[in-house]
């Protein structure tokens, strides 16, 4: 099993008296109200998730990720991991000091920061060094427009945990790391979703299994764009193909609790990195991957792990998957010799428009079960 | 004798002394690759060796791995 980024699996998830003490002090603390996605990874770091961060960034580790997407220690790292607030919210507080973190909706202490820095950063900066384009049109930069306008750095000690609808799914690197090695597999492949499986997933992953001893199929759960399909229906149709169509000894489904940034090549090495933390040994990149739109040439996610000798993971590279009806079955553009008017391609865009319309796509395309699933719900994208 | 790419080096970098005999040859060897410089070859092979060095410290002790399997076995991973 390869080691955690950085070499050691943080924990700052405070426990006991320890945890009591803190927590009685959280209460009397100036207090930040974060949304439901900032405290997510605030749970993903205190769990080791983001290993090696211990909080949102510095200022110097922010820097470095966007110039050079390494940490200041040169560890690999390409998405800032950083907390934006307004200076309203933060007059009362000065470096060096601690702020409690809560949520949204309730009024329990999630964790408390430690504040370390706070700081200017330049949207459009932001913006251009992690997704490459400054065009609002693209999902991360409007978000990235809309961030408060200073960022707050400093270690977090994580006191209780936010609701969680998925908590049957959820599991920590720690818990993984114990799982895969109870389970006896040596190499682990792990595979980075936000769609409900269609044929060509499903090859992907059994091609990938058919020289690893696992599979580690680890949906995003949480923010995403509309029309992609909600979170609920992903792990119902996951949950569905693995009764059917997988040895219960070689793949575990479990989620991550992270919004998509669609930031394309920088966020298939952070995809990678947060697998390598749950203990994967290899890592599926297919086409396109996290990417939005046509912001992203179809195989720059594949083409940045070059920059990168020192991820610790391996990652694994597929071409775009199509069935071919001249080789009969599945196949790509290195293995099928013939021309596009045999091939089938998966289109999300079609598949899409026959579940909105209650139609289950072709059988070729997507498992029977799966679409009978996904068309329990009346509508399953995202509004 | 200083070589013109450490006489431009950005100020977050600093020099690595190998023989000049070396650095000629791997001058060499990178132009047939997409390396841009003999610098940024040695930096690439040094953080693949560091990333191999790289070895895991178990933080978990015996009592909390009996602790995550259980939760492991009541939530179906694990018989």
């Amino acid at each position: 099993m390869p080691p955690p980024h950085g070499g050691k699996l943080i924990n700052r998830v405070l426990k006991g008296k320890e945890r009591e003490k803190r927590l009685e002090e959280a209460l009397k603390l100036p207090k930040i109200r974060l949304t439901n996605e900032y405290i997510k990874d605030v749970e993903n770091i205190a769990h080791g998730v983001f290993s090696p961060l211990e909080g949102p960034m510095v200022q110097e580790d922010y820097l470095n990720v966007l110039e050079n997407m390494r940490l200041s220690n040169d560890l690999p790292w390409t998405i800032p991991i950083v907390i934006d607030v307004g200076e309203e919210e933060i007059k009362s507080v000065k470096e060096g000091e601690d702020i409690t973190i809560l949520s949204m909706e309730e009024e329990k202490p999630i964790a408390i920061l430690h504040i370390e820095e706070i700081y200017d950063y330049d949207k459009e900066k932001h913006a251009e060094k992690v997704f490459g384009v400054k065009d609002p049109a693209h999902p991360g930069v409007e978000k990235t427009y809309q961030m408060k306008e200073k960022l707050i750095g400093g270690k977090i000690d994580l006191l209780d945990h936010s609701e969680n609808p998925y908590y049957k799914y959820t599991l920590w690197p720690v818990e993984t790391r114990i799982l895969f090695k109870e389970k006896g597999w040596r190499t682990v492949v792990g595979f980075q979703t936000r769609n409900a499986p269609h044929m060509g997933h499903e090859y992907v992953q059994k091609t990938a299994l058919t020289f690893t001893d696992g599979l580690f199929i680890n949906p995003v759960i949480g923010k995403k764009k509309k029309g992609d399909f909600k979170d609920e229906v992903i792990l119902a149709a996951y949950e569905e193909l693995i009764k059917h169509y997988y040895l219960k000894d070689r793949a575990v489904l479990a989620i991550l609790r992270t919004e998509m940034r669609y930031a394309g090549p920088r966020e298939a090495i952070f995809h990678a990195i947060v697998r390598k933390n749950f203990g994967c040994t290899h890592f599926i990149v297919g086409r396109d991957h996290a990417g939005v739109g046509n912001f992203y040439p179809p195989y720059a996610a594949q083409e940045i792990f070059d920059e990168f000798p020192d991820l610790g993971i391996i990652p694994i590279f597929f071409k775009e998957f199509f069935i071919c009806k001249k080789c009969g079955g599945m196949a790509n553009e290195k293995t099928c010799p013939h021309p596009e008017e045999f091939r089938v391609r998966f289109s999300g865009t079609m598949i899409r428009k026959l579940l909105q319309q209650g139609r289950k796509p072709p059988k070729e395309i997507m498992r029977p079960e799966i679409a009978e699933i996904i068309l329990r719900w009346e509508n399953p994208f995202v509004e | 004798m200083k070589m013109a790419e450490e006489k431009s080096k950005p100020k977050n970098f600093t020099s690595i002394s190998i023989p000049t005999t070396l650095y000629k040859k791997l001058e060499e060897k990178i132009k047939e690759t997409e390396f841009t410089s003999v610098s940024s070859f040695v930096a690439h092979i040094i953080r693949e060796y560091l990333a191999k060095m790289e070895e895991e410290k178990e933080v978990f002790s015996e009592e909390e791995e009996e602790e995550i399997k259980e939760r492991l076995r009541a939530l179906g991973y694990i018989d």
